[in-house]
């Protein structure tokens, strides 16, 4: 097991992630934000409340997605779904979806189909803490990437948040 | 994490696990229903068959509209109007059917135990939508789910059971799910519709006066006097049944306490209860209703598709 990431590194790449997304939404109105379910949610709470320290003013609109029932693997594994709080409309918005780690893209293939039942966003972008670069099985991008690896399919990369696990850190297990 | 078991024949067969993952997934696909598109497409190659051999608006509907919420093709059979009038066998209806390639059977019919019957004899997974006088699984799933959204849980919640008991798939499927999720249990009506020694059966206290059940309960689920289902006159009149056991508003407003008033349907207004305490806002009859979906689509969900796990 290899340590990608501390804590102090992960906070750093919070605050950085936060100031770029900031530089290329500086309408308010216009952008909201979509953590997903199940691991992405302790990212996005992170990365909402850092984009609302440094803009001050109203925040952006933050909700959070399951996409349980549109993954293409029902068959072959039971799921059980989360809750999903989208509360606002994306009808003409420019979403940010926000998870943990980016793998093969399924997940967001899914979020996406998921989006698309909730009305038309202007646009939609991606950003990720971890980006699993060259292992994509479908052509799907990150617009914010905290890291890139390289990792091989027998590895498996873990975001370990304090909320949850007691402490931050990335780390690689084989 | 999934079911413990392939079909969902009756609550009897359910752990508390299984019904805590029916309820939780329920509440997912109840958000579901909130959204501007209110479908998911989890089941869009999944081809199921609404097989009722018995009259049903709520429960056939209510299952119709959760298989197109979750994409899947459905088919509907109604014993009236179809071959079993020229004396097909249950078996070589449903065989016929399964021929076509359908994955589930959604089933009601007035034989206790058929769709255990089928469940020996054919591989597509079942659900039982009421079967005779023993089970009717799905309504005391949503039942439970509306009393979790009133009262956040159902240990310790006090339920009265109300009415024909000897004859209720729903007040039987009632008493398995609530006894094993840790609720209290009365049963009440008139002592020719309450089954003898059903309190050493199950674990449930039983109580002939109406009023004292209600000043005990938080919940009243009102059955329907079912007089389909009997052969002999078990009441004199439903005039006096109304009288002894039919809720009124007076009735209510003597309590000490609000109670939540229920019923799967349809009700025999002026019988079991007055209209103006079925319309009153104690009364959660259409959010029932409303559940009906989202718990249905829970079981479908789960019960859908053959998984490495089991």
């Amino acid at each position: 097991m290899k340590s990608l990431l501390n804590a102090q590194h992960i906070q750093l790449t919070i605050k950085r992630l936060a100031n770029q997304v900031l530089e290329n939404h500086t309408n308010p109105e216009q952008t909201v934000l979509i953590g997903i379910q199940p691991r992405g949610i302790y990212l996005s709470d992170r990365i909402a409340r850092e984009v609302q320290a440094e803009k001050g003013g109203s925040a952006f609109p933050y909700g959070k997605l399951d996409i349980t029932f549109y993954r293409d693997d029902l068959r072959k594994e039971l799921h059980v779904p989360n809750q999903t709080d989208i509360l606002f409309s994306i009808e003409g918005k420019k979403v940010i979806l926000i998870d943990d780690v980016l793998y093969t893209g399924r997940t967001i293939r899914a979020a996406l189909d998921a989006l698309m039942d909730f009305g038309r966003p202007q646009k939609v972008e991606l950003l990720v803490l971890i980006d699993r670069r060259y292992s994509r099985e479908l052509p799907i991008q990150p617009d914010y990437t905290g890291k890139s690896i390289d990792s091989i399919v027998t590895q498996k990369v873990k975001v370990l948040w304090n909320e949850r696990d007691g402490k931050d850190e990335v780390v690689l297990m084989d | 994490m999934a079911l413990s078991t392939r079909h969902l024949l009756g609550i009897k067969d359910l752990t508390p696990a299984d019904i805590s993952l029916l309820l939780d997934t329920a509440k997912q696909f109840k958000e579901v229903l909130q959204r501007p598109i209110k479908k998911v497409p989890s089941l869009r190659d999944v081809t199921i068959v609404n097989l009722f051999y018995e009259n049903s608006t709520r429960t056939r509907i209510s299952f119709e509209l959760a298989e197109k919420r979750l994409s899947a093709d459905t088919i509907n059979f109604s014993a009236s109007g179809s071959s079993v009038s020229k004396g097909e066998t249950l078996l070589d209806t449903v065989n016929n059917i399964l021929s076509m390639k359908v994955d589930m059977v959604v089933m009601r019919h007035s034989a206790s135990g058929a769709p255990h019957f089928l469940a020996k004899h054919i591989p597509a997974a079942i659900i039982n939508a009421g079967d005779g006088i023993n089970e009717h699984p799905t309504q005391a799933l949503l039942d439970a789910f509306s009393i979790l959204e009133k009262y956040d849980t159902l240990k310790g919640v006090r339920v009265a059971i109300i009415g024909d008991i000897m004859h209720s798939r729903v007040a039987q499927s009632n008493i398995y799910l609530l006894t094993k999720m840790g609720a209290e249990v009365v049963v009440c009506g008139p002592p020719t519709l309450i089954p003898k020694y059903i309190d050493q059966a199950f674990d449930v206290r039983v109580e002939y006066n109406l009023k004292k059940a209600l000043e005990w309960c938080d919940v009243a689920n009102v059955l329907r006097i079912q007089l389909e289902r009997q052969n002999q006159v078990l009441f004199s009149s439903l005039r006096e049944y109304n009288l002894v056991y039919g809720i009124n508003r007076k009735l209510l407003d003597s309590l000490q306490k609000k109670i939540t008033i229920m019923h799967p349907g349809p009700i025999n207004r002026g019988v079991e209860l007055d209209s103006d305490v079925a319309d009153s806002d104690q009364s959660i009859i259409l959010q029932q209703v409303e559940n009906g979906v989202a718990v249905r689509m829970a079981a479908l969900y789960l019960l859908a598709g053959d998984r490495n796990s089991s």
